[in-house]
């Protein structure tokens, strides 16, 4: 039965649990100097090596400094970049530290007043870091640290294209076009790509788009979103012509890239296609799949080689330009200053030597590049070095809503069902809906 | 038309003490109390939960918003009127209808609308049928009967996102499906059983192996409900068991037909996870439904305001079809149902 004085304990306990929910909310004040903090930190890593090298770094830092606490969590890739970081970015309750692939997508947060500028604090990494750091930068001010960046290129099967009799790698498109050739009259599947998943077949695109466009329509289709010249039908014109030379595995638009043997990577990995074009990553996870079929070690195979995309003849574009990314870690805006000393710290060489040594990708920072021993993760790097012009992945530096809507057309004309012209159309479309 | 909810017989909890009028009325208040006391803390939730979402929903479908920052920024429009200019499209990100006319002149999601209805479809004409044969056979006494229903019924019982992954991985070209089909002596090449052209009748041959088993129960329990005397009275006048099933048990079962349709409609055009484990809405958007057209172009993309205006539509598609059918097929079994009120009795 309800009486005035239980009427009244209602009341005050709904009060005090309004002022606990809103004391929640209002925990993002800056702590004073060497007063307890916590940071939270969100990556994408969800299995070992790179998961635990984290923790450890993580640990490193505790133990340097005293105060501090990092909470550490790793995230399933895709789950962490579309729903996770946006959502806790939305809500006002961002991680301190995380994940930050750069571009499109930080300028993005940036607008928005979510990020720490941390251009004052971070001189001496950005000029560790060099050319590498610009995707982390808007408008000259820098946002996050990389802390790995790598081109791609196609990984191929030495021992297939030695049976279909190809003497050593393209170097141009029609050289590539030869191989395709050869390797289909010596009945191997040339190439695999993952066109379930879009972005693996819109690499394609991206490659031609590369070496048809000059560096300056590039640069600034990438900071203007301007897609006026003619190099951007011209690209799907080239990619046309690929795609009806008939390379792909069958079914490739519902393939996926990187699960399972039926993949890809699963595809060239256990030998049932020839070459995958693909990011610095592919070795990591040709060698996940064959550990997976087989519970044995998750080694690459033995027979990959590496070659980056062939120039074209007659072209605008800089035939030694390389396409690339990589991956780094912003600091929210409100993150306590320690935010950008864990930052600093990952970003130091004897961090980075160390990310290189376990294999998880290519460390950015100048002097920890003698920890790549990998033969093809080297050549890799030594793309990257000569490259004249590196180009950020097209889909990450026009943001997710371009870049989104490129990719659909991209795949779309993998369909059968598009024009070279109708992918410029639909990424048109998409810059006006920005 | 009366009002969508009356108060019902209210809950009365309590004696109630004969006589004084004061006490009465303290009885009233003290009623009224009891009623927002039990429905208060449901009602605020279902409020916070359901209602206060639709309306940010509407509220943000007319607005060119990517979810980071304000929808509209008077800072920002200041600090661009300063200079005599009416800002950049983050300043100021109202659009009106823009969002709603995108999504029904984007080929994509009008061929999203068409997979829906094409489920809602081949589920009433084809899972409809089956699962009422199947009920019929599995009312009959025969051995086995206990093993039969089990069977039919556990892919029900498993989690979606589980069935999902495990067909993802059986339909990959020379994987577990196609070397079943070996298995049975089907030699030679198979289609690509996930390929554009085929994808939307594989994943209505997977929605009906998952459904199939809750449509099988739900008509079981129907047939619980039809006397057995009927049927005896026919066989007696000479009925075969066709006869029977046709003229008296189908008649009996409608009730449960039409309230499994009701489901089956709405789950298709609600259809999400079994098409986004399995597909993802692909290849080339060729299995998505709304509402992973929504996911995908909506939230990944960072299209807040585009993603809910196509959330609205859903809603407005689901809600028409929901009332229409309650108003015209199902007035007969629900009665007080919020299109029916009036009509009945």
């Amino acid at each position: 039965m309800m009486n005035k004085r239980s009427i009244t304990r209602w009341v005050a306990t709904g009060a005090i649990s309004a002022v606990a929910l809103a004391g929640l909310t209002a925990c993002n004040t800056t702590p004073a100097a060497d007063a307890p903090v916590t940071l939270t930190w969100w990556h994408n890593a969800t299995s070992d090596p790179l998961a635990g090298f984290w923790e450890d770094v993580a640990t490193e830092f505790e133990a340097d400094h005293p105060n501090v606490t990092v909470e550490v969590s790793g995230f399933q890739n895709e789950e962490l970049q579309r729903t996770l970081i946006p959502n806790a970015l939305r809500s006002g309750d961002a991680p301190d530290l995380f994940q930050q692939w750069g571009a499109g997508e930080l300028a993005a947060q940036v607008r928005a007043g979510q990020i720490k500028d941390i251009s004052a604090d971070v001189a001496d990494e950005i000029d560790a870091v060099g050319g590498t750091i610009a995707p982390w930068q808007v408008d000259g001010k820098t946002y996050g640290l990389p802390f790995s960046f790598g081109i791609e290129g196609f990984w191929y099967n030495k021992d297939l294209f030695a049976q279909a009799g190809i003497e050593g790698t393209p170097t141009t498109l029609d050289e590539l076009n030869e191989a395709v050739t050869k390797l289909k009259a010596a009945n191997i599947v040339p190439i695999a790509v993952g066109a379930g998943d879009k972005w693996p077949a819109a690499h394609y695109w991206y490659n031609f788009a590369l070496k048809a466009c000059s560096p300056d329509v590039l640069s600034n289709a990438q900071a203007n979103l301007v897609f006026d010249d003619p190099c951007f039908v011209e690209a799907g014109e080239l990619l046309q012509e690929f795609i009806d030379s008939a390379p792909f595995q069958e079914g490739y638009l519902s393939t996926t890239a990187q699960q399972g043997a039926g993949s890809s990577a699963g595809l060239v990995a256990t030998g049932g296609a020839a070459m995958e074009l693909m990011g610095h990553w592919n070795p990591g996870t040709m060698g996940g799949i064959l550990a997976e079929e087989s519970g044995g070690e998750a080694t690459p195979p033995a027979f990959l080689g590496w070659f980056n995309f062939p120039g074209i003849e007659g072209t605008d574009g800089d035939p030694t330009a390389a396409l690339g990314g990589g991956d780094g870690f912003s600091c929210s805006a409100d993150a306590p200053k320690e935010c950008v000393e864990l930052l600093k710290y990952i970003s130091s060489v004897d961090v980075q030597t160390r990310f290189g040594e376990i294999g998880a990708g290519l460390p950015v920072t100048k002097g920890s590049e003698a920890s790549i021993t990998d033969p093809n993760l080297q050549q890799v790097l030594a793309g990257l070095q000569q490259a004249t012009y590196v180009q950020l992945w097209l889909d990450t530096a026009y943001g997710a809503t371009v870049g989104g809507a490129m990719n659909d057309g991209i795949v779309n004309l993998f369909a059968g069902n598009g024009t070279p012209e109708d992918i410029v159309t639909s990424i048109e479309n998409a810059v006006a809906t920005l | 038309m009366a009002t969508a909810t009356k108060v019902g017989p209210a809950v009365t909890a309590g004696p109630t003490p004969a006589g004084a009028t004061k006490k009465k009325l303290t009885n009233a208040v003290r009623k009224r109390l009891e009623i927002a006391l039990f429905t208060g803390p449901a009602l605020i939730f279902y409020v916070m939960l359901v209602i206060l979402p639709i309306a940010l929903a509407a509220v943000y479908s007319v607005f060119r918003w990517d979810g980071l920052g304000p929808l509209v920024d008077p800072t920002c429009i200041e600090a661009y009127a300063a200079n005599g200019s009416q800002g950049p499209n983050y300043c100021n990100r109202f659009v009106g209808f823009e969002n709603y006319e995108r999504a029904l002149t984007d080929p994509t999601f009008l061929g999203a609308i068409g997979h829906n209805f094409f489920i809602v479809a081949l589920s009433l004409l084809i899972q409809g049928p089956l699962a009422i044969g199947i009920a019929l056979l599995l009312n009959r006494k025969m051995r086995g009967r206990a093993v039969l229903r089990l069977l039919i019924f556990i892919p029900y019982v498993l989690s979606e996102v589980v069935a999902g992954l495990a067909w993802k991985l059986l339909l990959l070209p020379n994987a577990g499906f196609d070397s079943a089909l070996e298995l049975f002596g089907w030699k030679g090449d198979k289609p690509n059983w996930l390929e554009p052209d085929l994808v939307m009748w594989t994943m209505f041959a997977i929605l009906t192996w998952k459904y199939i088993g809750f449509a099988v129960l739900l008509m079981l329990a129907g047939l619980q409900g039809v006397p057995e005397e009927l049927s005896e009275a026919a066989q007696i006048d000479g009925a075969s068991w066709w006869q029977t099933q046709r003229h008296i048990t189908l008649p009996l079962l409608g009730p449960t037909i039409r309230i499994w349709a009701f489901l089956s409609i709405i789950g298709a055009l609600q259809l999400f996870d079994m098409v986004w484990v399995t597909t993802k809405g692909g290849p080339n958007f060729a299995s998505s439904t709304m509402a992973t057209y929504l996911v995908e172009i909506g939230s990944s993309r960072q299209q807040i305001g585009y993603g809910t205006a196509v959330a609205v539509i859903l809603f407005l598609i689901s809600l028409v079809i929901a009332l229409v059918y309650q108003r015209f097929a199902l007035n007969r079994d629900l009665e007080g149902a919020v299109t029916g009120i009036g009509k009945v009795k």
